[in-house]
């Protein structure tokens, strides 16, 4: 609750309203571009507009705080504004998450002509029965989804097309009684290297925050540094994860529902992670120039809280789409 | 900070006022409204006969989704986001919206949403086609080119709506003068504070289900194609979970506004203040476990049909409580009849019958016959029209005195209201009867058994039109012709901080907090320490 009664009202901006229009012609520009004979000119003005705002927009808040006009109410209005803003990206991954329980769980059984949840029914229903005998004949229920309900009735001519690999925890291939003898098959399996590399950039984003909080320069710059690498590495190893995907596994947008839900639940995270690294980037590059004070850092705070988001987002995916994929 | 706006349009372009920013936000929604009810008038032309008389059938699905689309996004959420931008900071004793500039942001890409949303109707294939409820396939395998602008459009509208629940969260959370707790804001903050959490929950699930539709038009994935392992129906659940909620983020504002114009009038406090307050609450908290009483008719198991049944059924009893709160705060009130009650009145008697036709709807077995038919329609326009219209003109009229230090014409306010409130039943009641009787929604063309009705719900339809044109004249002529009023309290029964500053409302006020002191919870409460003279015109008395 506000005591003081200096809240700092800023004056007029010209900012937010070229925000809206660099938005607006972003908005344009994309859906004329995906439209066939559509190309991206002005989705890309529009992008240009939106850098040179976002820069001049944080700079001005940059500028604001160093002259001393945020009182610690307004930095509170930030950390909300911060906070909530994660929290709808939370609920945003919660819909592509959703998606996927719901097809994994529910629908592929009913295409499969069986019954979803054991508990509330045991015997497929006479729809579920129906859906698959008329309309999906031959396929079974199967995740993740090789052998696309098209495969199964149209063979070679199906359009979507199951891939020849898929992405989950090599083991599920072997016995559980040969898994010891086989743990090597997890050495060169990405997802592990992935995991382990965003949780240790975790660590070193708090051991980085630590650092500046006790006046350590030092070791905040370091630490941060070292998590935009780690971060970029992940980034690097996603890419080739997408290659080899592409390229050795058959695995692609268009396999089913394997790959759409594959690549969109990870593909979104990794731009996440793009977003989250750039981010950590600024601060860096905020932190060389001398910014920051040890009781006075929020643009590299909300940086971190982002970047243990999109961890925690990384390990729900890494149980659901790589371990029990 | 300036001491008075900025002169010219670039008062409005650049400012981070947010009694400006609201002001813009009013003005554009009641442009919406406008054209929203232009298409609503085509549609009803089209269904004034049976028979293809005036537009082709590929047109009316045209124009029946932008209505829709045009009128919930468009019209009742920005109208409703103007009433908060004005109303929060002054009702908690606020120097602004918590991030001004992010506020104007808000408002200013709506106008490039809705331009981007109407040009479709001028491209090639023509504007969205498939409802505003845009099921699967018929918006993804079927759907026009266009659809392409629409997802965007949707895309940009959403980050607006977020970006404005954020900074209303942010100004109640973090800017109530000293000594007003959570307990003692009024009912209208309340509201909008449960609307904008259930605003940042689920406009990401909107942008999730246009994204998918996204991938699936142009890069082959298969969301909602079974024929990859998919299913249409998923993009049912997930328009669903956001678009329960929606009507909720819809209806409870105008709860907020019912909540403070009824006391008034009545001249009593409203009967059950922190009822209210945890009933508010309930029907946030159900209101995303019940989506699926849209879909009641896709092929559900029978587990499935009966919980979705009975979880809608238990949101009639918080709303109940709302309903009785209203009655019980008029119980032996001291009651006069000026324009925002009427509305607020109507409202209370519209929306419990809309609300009665839902407690129909959600019975699974029936909603078998009752779906897809005009009875969804009338129920939604009771809820939608006579709950959250009604309610925004309500507060429009309450709160234009403050704004703008001048009073309406009453007699011209009673007029509307009437024919409003006639013209309304007129038009929607009988779509009851058409949808008992068996008539489709969203079809260009009829059987002849439903004549009759139809011309009758097409006569009120214009009529109601006609209504708003008095309303739009009503408000234009106050501003520049309207008696002046200075009484800071502008209604003898009003409470609350907005009814302690001078009227009009100056720029700025409480650049310094009032201070509210302890004691009665609920919005009976005394100021203190009033703010200096720039936000008072005159030093309210405690008590
Ligand atoms: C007691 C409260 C309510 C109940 C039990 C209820 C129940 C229902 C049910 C079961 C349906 C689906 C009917 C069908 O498609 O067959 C429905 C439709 C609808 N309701 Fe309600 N409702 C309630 C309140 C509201 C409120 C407050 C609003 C908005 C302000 C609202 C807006 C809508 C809309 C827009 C639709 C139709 C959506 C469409 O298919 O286009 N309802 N309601
Ligand atoms: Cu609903």
């Amino acid at each position: 609750m506000s005591s003081e009664g200096n809240y700092y009202v800023p004056e007029q901006s010209k900012l937010p309203i070229f925000c809206a229009t660099a938005m607006g012609l972003m908005a344009f520009g994309a859906a004329s571009w995906v439209i066939e004979g559509g190309d991206a000119k002005i989705f890309l003005v529009g992008l240009a507009l939106m850098t040179v705002v976002m820069y001049k927009w944080w700079s001005l808040v940059i500028d604001e705080n160093m002259q001393g006009l945020v009182s610690p109410q307004l930095k509170h209005s930030y950390v909300l504004g911060m906070l909530w803003f994660i929290f709808s990206e939370v609920m945003f991954f919660a819909a592509f998450f959703g998606a996927l329980f719901y097809v994994r769980v529910l629908v592929n059984a009913w295409i499969g002509g069986e019954a979803a949840v054991a508990l509330f029914d045991s015997t497929p229903t006479a729809a579920a029965a129906a859906n698959n005998e008329i309309l999906w004949p031959g396929y079974e229920r199967q995740w993740p989804v090789m052998q696309t309900p098209d495969q199964a009735v149209n063979g070679d001519s199906a359009m979507f097309k199951g891939p020849d690999r898929n992405m989950s925890l090599p083991l599920w291939e072997y016995p559980v009684s040969q898994w010891l003898s086989k743990l090597y098959t997890l050495l060169p399996w990405l997802p592990l290297w992935n995991t382990v590399i965003l949780l240790t950039s975790s660590f070193t984003v708090h051991v980085a925050h630590t650092g500046l909080k006790e006046g350590k320069r030092d070791v905040f710059l370091r630490y941060l540094g070292i998590t935009v690498m780690l971060g970029f590495l992940f980034l690097c190893l996603q890419v080739a994860e997408y290659y080899e995907a592409y390229a050795h596994y058959g695995l692609t947008l268009q396999s089913g529902i394997y790959g759409t839900t594959f690549f969109m639940l990870t593909g979104f995270h990794g731009a996440h992670v793009t977003l989250g690294t750039a981010m950590l980037l600024i601060q860096f590059i905020r932190g060389l120039k001398g910014q920051f004070s040890s009781d006075d850092h929020f643009g590299f705070e909300a940086a971190s809280w982002y970047w243990h988001f999109v961890d925690v987002v990384w390990l729900g995916l890494f149980l659901v789409v790589y371990i029990f994929g | 900070m300036a001491h008075g706006p900025a002169k010219g349009i670039s008062r409005w372009l650049f400012t981070t006022n947010h009694k400006d920013i609201g002001t813009l936000y009013l003005w554009f929604s009641f442009l919406m409204f406008l054209l929203g009810g232009f298409f609503a008038m085509v549609v009803r032309a089209e269904l004034f006969q049976p028979g293809m008389q005036l537009i082709k059938p590929e047109f009316f699905n045209q124009m029946t989704t932008m209505h829709g689309l045009v009128m919930v996004f468009g019209a009742i959420m920005p109208a409703f986001v103007g009433l908060a931008n004005w109303m929060i900071p002054m009702m908690i004793g606020a120097p602004d919206m918590a991030l001004p500039r992010m506020n104007n942001l808000s408002f200013w890409i709506l106008p490039f949403a809705f331009a981007i949303l109407v040009a479709t109707l001028f491209m090639e294939g023509g504007g969205p086609n498939f409802g505003w409820t845009f099921y699967a396939p018929l918006s993804t395998t079927y759907a026009p080119d266009t659809v392409n602008y629409f997802i965007f459009a949707v895309h940009i509208m959403g980050a607006s709506s977020i970006m404005g629940s954020i900074n209303i969260i942010a100004t109640i959370m973090n800017m109530r003068a000293p000594g007003m707790t959570y307990m003692k804001m009024p009912l209208f903050v309340w509201t909008w504070l449960i609307t904008a959490f259930l605003l940042v929950a689920v406009m990401p699930v909107l942008a999730g289900a246009v994204t998918m539709m996204l991938m699936d038009i142009n890069f082959g994935t298969s969301f909602f194609n079974a024929a990859g392992g998919g299913d249409p129906v998923l993009f049912q659940h997930v328009f669903w979970f956001f678009g329960h909620p929606e009507v909720y983020i819809i209806i409870l504002p105008a709860f907020g506004v019912v909540s403070q114009i009824i006391p008034t009038f009545s001249r009593k406090p409203l009967f059950g203040y922190s009822s209210m307050v945890y009933a508010t609450a309930a029907i946030a908290f159900l209101s995303f476990v019940v989506w699926a009483h849209h879909m009641f008719t896709v092929g559900m198991p029978i587990a499935g049909e009966l919980y979705f049944m009975y979880a809608t059924m238990l949101i009639a009893v918080p709303t109940g409580v709302k309903v009785f709160n209203w009655i019980t705060t008029m119980y032996r009130g001291a009651l006069t009849f000026e324009t925002p009650m009427l509305f607020s009145i109507a409202f209370v008697i519209l929306f419990t019958f809309g609300g009665f036709t839902g407690l129909m709807l959600s019975v699974a077995a029936a909603d078998i016959q009752y779906h897809d038919t005009y009875f969804v329609v009338a129920h939604f326009h009771y809820v939608m029209v006579a709950g959250a219209v009604f309610s925004g003109t309500a507060a429009v009229y309450y709160w234009l005195p403050k704004w703008c230090g001048k009073m309406y014409n009453e007699t011209m306010g009673k007029i509307q209201f009437w024919i409003a409130f006639i013209a309304f039943n007129i038009t929607f009641m009988p779509q009851h009867f058409l949808g008992l009787a068996g008539m489709p929604r969203r079809y260009a063309d009829y059987g002849l058994q439903f004549a009759d009705w139809n011309m009758v719900s097409s006569i009120g339809a214009f009529m109601y039109g006609g209504a708003q044109l008095l309303f739009l004249f009503n408000v234009v002529r106050t501003i520049t012709h309207g008696q002046p009023v200075s009484d800071a309290k502008v209604w003898e029964g009003a409470d609350g901080l907005e009814w302690l500053v001078a009227t009009p409302a100056p720029y700025h006020t409480f650049i310094k907090p009032p201070v509210i002191s302890a004691g009665v919870e609920g919005p009976e409460w005394r100021v203190d320490a009033p703010a200096p003279a720039m936000a008072f015109k005159t030093a309210p008395e405690a008590g």
